[in-house]
């Protein structure tokens, strides 16, 4: 048999599990994407994906969000990939992440839109000036 | 670095992807406004990299399986138990272990989004983020089940386990039979993350393997 366990009211949508219905399930089940797995695998595949988590898990630390009010946005930012009919397997998981990184500290007024518009042109200008093999660095004229 | 434009490529830098682009914007204008320690960011990461994963529930369920009283305490308050045992849980979030039995099997999913148990497991691998997963443990565990390869006979109650933001799930396997003459660390090193997310039971290592 199948049980639920359902703990108590909260975030990650617990409240609206309700007993599967076993015909519907039988059709559901059917269509069903298999599953992807991996052996192990890195914890980050690439850099960004490790600072992206690491900047959410230390803001919120700081209290500039709840851990709560992160994974309600994560889980809307995913449903909403979701509905647009993207393939969710999980390798996209971090661009959703990010995604909902940048949506916070915007509504939380830690920055805006603009001015992540604007950082991003400065690092891609930083990238395409900085001679190969050099750190690349912001330069005041860019930062601006 | 992925080079996205091959144009000045051999003078100048590639310009990365999108996304890391955005990353470094967000980090550098949170760090410039004092919103981050840059320190406090690479020390995190290298924790997540380096020193938390699997090992660190593995360590705890060993302890359970050795120690009945420990096993206990670890049923009854996971959060001061695991503390116990010497990991602290600096994220505020509190976690239930649940046990496996001859008759009762417990998976764990994140139906929204991928609440996990980090200090324990690390970061969740790449299915249990994914759509399939967090759409098929609850409507169809079972097959679930045997898609990882495992098979529950049809008198095992499965339970499914809903993590949250708040709430996280870690499941005690069953010590494997014939594991009565291992050491806690070599039963520390049977305990596979998989195990403890619920879609796979703790096995004895071949005839003639070391554990």
């Amino acid at each position: 048999m199948l049980l639920l366990a359902i703990p108590f009211t909260s975030t990650c949508g617990t409240t609206t599990l309700s007993a599967p219905d076993p015909h519907v399930d039988d059709i559901r089940v059917r269509d069903l994407p298999r599953i992807p797995r991996d052996a192990g695998g890195p914890v980050f595949a690439e850099p960004w994906q490790a600072q992206a988590f690491a900047l959410a898990v230390k803001l919120s630390e700081r209290g500039y969000f709840t851990w709560k009010e992160w994974s309600t946005d994560l889980a809307a930012e995913l449903k909403a990939a979701e509905d647009r009919g993207e393939p969710d397997d999980g390798t996209r998981y971090y661009e959703h992440w990010l995604a909902t990184l940048e949506r916070m500290v915007t509504r939380k007024g830690l920055t805006d839109i603009a001015a992540l518009l604007v950082r991003k042109d400065a690092w891609a200008d930083a990238y395409r000036h900085t001679p190969h093999g050099k750190p690349v660095k912001l330069t005041k004229d860019l930062v601006r | 670095m992925q080079p996205q434009s091959e144009i000045h490529s051999h003078e100048h830098q590639a310009v990365p992807s999108d996304p890391v682009l955005r990353v470094k914007a967000l980090e550098s204008l949170l760090v410039e406004k004092g919103l981050v320690d840059p320190a406090g960011l690479d020390e995190l990461i290298d924790t997540f990299q380096h020193k938390i994963g699997p090992r660190n529930g593995a360590r705890v369920i060993a302890r359970a399986w050795v120690d009945p009283a420990y096993k206990q305490r670890l049923l009854a308050d996971a959060p001061s138990a695991i503390d116990e045992a010497g990991f602290h849980n600096q994220y505020g979030d509190h976690m239930v272990v649940v046990e496996n039995g001859s008759k009762v099997h417990n998976l764990v999913v994140c139906t929204l989004c991928s609440c996990y148990p980090w200090l324990m497991l690390g970061l969740p691998p790449v299915w249990y983020k994914s759509a399939a997963y967090r759409s098929r443990a609850i409507i169809d565990p079972r097959g679930v089940l045997r898609e990882f390869g495992l098979e529950l006979a049809e008198d095992t109650e499965v339970r499914v386990w809903d993590s949250t933001a708040e709430l996280r799930y870690l499941v005690l396997p069953e010590r494997p039979a014939g594991s009565e003459k291992l050491t806690e660390d070599e039963l520390a090193a049977l305990v596979t993350r998989d195990a403890m997310v619920g879609v796979a039971k703790v096995q004895m290592p071949a005839e003639g393997g070391k554990p």
